[in-house]
């Protein structure tokens, strides 16, 4: 059994069923990101890990000891909340022990372990301040510390950077890693933003409509989604998915798709199985990154197949250009090198790396290569 | 160009805001006159007053018509003033409005914060007792009273004033507390703090100006009440009765400047809470309206 494990769990409100059957097991020290859309069940989840919701069926277990039913102060876990939910009537220092002094620690060791802290978090500074005195990083830095200073077995943090501005959100995101790399604490991690829940973790399980989608370490989820859903709220901009058939020429299997004027385009598959799909439809999938000019393309791919078609519109954003085009009558976009020079509606040799290539299902939108 | 029509701007403000001020003040004396015809005239001999000369400042000045009212006039049949029953109704207000005022700020908290299946029904049915009119309730009010053995005593007012403040109550602390954000109850749930441990520690220190709101509510309808008072005060009647005993005494002389001065007795208590606490009023108001 693993550290926390959350065995066929499932959440009813009344006769809807908001949650389904979840099973995932965290072991000790690991980083989980629970990631998706608003209303895909990823804080209900937290919440029931943490006690605030109750368990429709299915055991959740801390430690081997199954806690359904136990109370959330007695589950030894601290929660870092969306809006800090800081005590506005006391003080810092107050705020970060008041759950010791609820647990009757002696005021002594409440005091050490305020100090061990607010050290190590920089707020060693601020102890006497009311939170309505601090800045939304520095509220954002006592949450934390309030959920460190009880020293749980496992942290929970619900959407913890979302009330920060862009380039805060960036900084604190940083250090939460650091912080977790140091201290090697277990932590459960709800957020929607994909780009959080790829840099921090060691685990995501994404989640869409109540279903865990896909559990696995970040590059599995990117290189490997297990459906379209996953493929394409994983990485920004998104993954295309265009229709094509799979053809064989030359013995290989082959997808064929249509350039904007509806000539057609053979991009050959790194994968063998795909000639099992012969003369059917599929969904391809290609990251954005993995469509470049010629001279960007990676140079470790097996499996480099080139392209010409009409550019519709480029983006510079600074460290990338990018460039959008129609594929099979859908748009494509493409992450090109800044320095390269591209303009509207020039004609422009693309090169694809097909090793990176994820075919679909069209009927289940399940992956079937690689 | 541009510094011309700010000149004008400005005086046209200046113009208007005269003119506010003037309405203002002509208001203000208006309201303010009963005030001063009471304290002049609390404050002269009765002889003053019936020559006539009621709007006029006194002549010669005299705290007696005060003693009088404090200690020593008529009530009833009992030379005692208006001090025992100025004592009955802070005995009575003090601890309906503490009691009831707490009993609010309960109901708000579980409404809110600790809500079960129902507790909109609940909570309709309280605001219920704020539409029941004081006349329905005096009959079975007074059987009750009776049956437990609380009639015309101070205790027996107490109850029917808690009873009925509880629904107002209850309203300023839900509304109060809905705006409170529930994400610290459930922080300090996981911190171990419990039921009674939230509420002092984290509802409480931030329910100041809700509680200022309903303390005075609560104040002035209790102090100011009349028609309990004269129904179940029995021998410990509040102020307000024996104020009514004073004025209507149909045998003697009226003594208007002694009735004066025991009217403003009577509403001092309220006066001092509103000017202590009032200026929070306002703000309460505002603070438990915006979400519901």
């Amino acid at each position: 059994m693993s550290f926390l494990d959350i065995a066929n769990v499932t959440k009813s409100y009344g006769a809807v069923e908001v949650l389904h059957r979840v099973d995932i097991g965290v072991e000790q020290g690991e980083f989980l990101v629970l990631v998706g859309p608003s209303g895909c069940g990823k804080s209900t989840l937290l919440n029931m890990i943490a006690g605030l919701e109750g368990i429709s069926s299915g055991d959740i277990s801390i430690k081997g000891r199954v806690v359904n039913g136990v109370h959330p102060s007695k589950r030894n876990i601290a929660m870092v909340f969306q809006s800090y939910a800081l005590y506005p009537n006391m003080t810092v220092g107050q705020n970060m022990t008041f759950g010791l002094e609820m647990h009757g620690v002696p005021k002594a060791e409440r005091e050490k372990a305020l100090a061990d802290v607010a050290k190590l978090l920089q707020i060693d500074n601020l102890l006497d301040r009311k939170p309505g005195q601090l800045s939304g990083g520095q509220r954002q830095r006592v949450a934390m510390g309030r959920a460190l200073v009880r020293n749980p077995d496992v942290f929970l943090f619900d959407e913890p950077l979302s009330n920060l501005d862009a380039k805060l959100r960036v900084d604190m995101r940083t250090e939460i890693k650091k912080l977790h790399q140091k201290l090697k604490t277990t932590i459960v991690y709800v957020t929607h933003d994909q780009i959080e829940a790829m840099t921090l973790s060691t685990r995501i399980a994404v989640m869409y409509q109540g279903y865990i989608q896909q559990l696995g370490t970040p590059q599995e989820i990117y290189d490997t989604p297990a459906n379209v859903f996953v493929a394409t709220f994983m990485g920004s901009p998104a993954m295309n998915i265009m229709p094509a058939t799979v053809v064989m020429q030359d013995g290989a299997p082959h997808a064929r798709i249509t350039d904007v004027n509806g000539g057609a385009c053979l991009l050959r598959f790194s994968q063998a199985n795909l000639a099992d799909w012969q003369g059917r439809e599929i969904l391809l999938g290609i990251r954005p990154e993995t469509i470049t000019d010629q001279d960007g393309a990676d140079r470790k791919s097996t499996n480099i197949q080139h392209l010409t078609n009409t550019i519709g519109v480029t983006e510079p954003a600074g460290s990338d250009t990018f460039v959008t085009m129609t594929l099979s009558g859908r748009d494509i976009v493409a992450r090109m090198r800044a320095d390269v020079t591209v303009a509207p509606g020039q004609t422009f040799d693309f090169a694809i790396d097909m090793d990176k290539a994820v075919a679909f299902d069209p009927k289940t939108e399940e992956r079937i290569a690689p | 160009m541009s510094a011309a029509t700010q000149d004008t701007a400005v005086r046209t403000g200046r113009i208007t805001r005269t003119f506010i001020y003037v309405v203002l003040l002509v208001f203000a004396l208006f309201y303010l006159m009963p005030l001063f015809v009471m304290v002049s005239n609390s404050l002269k001999p009765l002889a003053e007053i019936t020559g006539g000369n009621m709007m006029a400042l006194p002549q010669s000045w005299t705290l007696e018509p005060w003693r009088q009212a404090w200690s020593s006039a008529q009530i009833g049949v009992e030379p005692t003033g208006l001090k025992p029953y100025f004592l009955n109704s802070i005995l009575m207000v003090v601890p309906a409005v503490a009691i009831s005022t707490v009993l609010g700020a309960l109901n708000g908290y579980v409404l809110t914060k600790w809500s079960f299946p129902g507790h909109k029904i609940i909570f309709g049915l309280l605001l219920f007792s704020c539409f029941i009119p004081f006349q329905i309730v005096l009959i079975p009010m007074a059987m009750i009273l009776g049956k437990i053995g609380l009639a015309g005593s101070i205790p027996g007012l107490i109850l029917v004033h808690v009873v009925y403040g509880v629904g107002f109550t209850t309203l300023y602390y839900r509304n109060y507390y809905a705006a409170f954000p529930t994400e610290l109850v459930r922080a300090a749930m996981i911190d171990g703090a419990g039921f009674f441990r939230i509420f002092w520690r984290i509802m409480l220190p931030v329910s100041g100006p809700i509680t200022v709101v309903s303390v005075i509510w609560q104040f002035t309808n209790i102090w100011n009440d009349f028609l309990f008072g004269a129904s179940f005060g029995g021998q410990s009647q509040p102020m307000t009765v024996a104020l009514n005993n004073l004025v209507q005494s149909s045998t003697g002389v009226k003594e208007y400047n002694v009735h004066f001065a025991g009217a403003i007795l009577a509403a001092l208590p309220t006066l001092l809470v509103y000017i202590v606490a009032g200026r929070y009023f306002v703000r309460g108001l505002m603070a438990g309206s915006v979400k519901g």
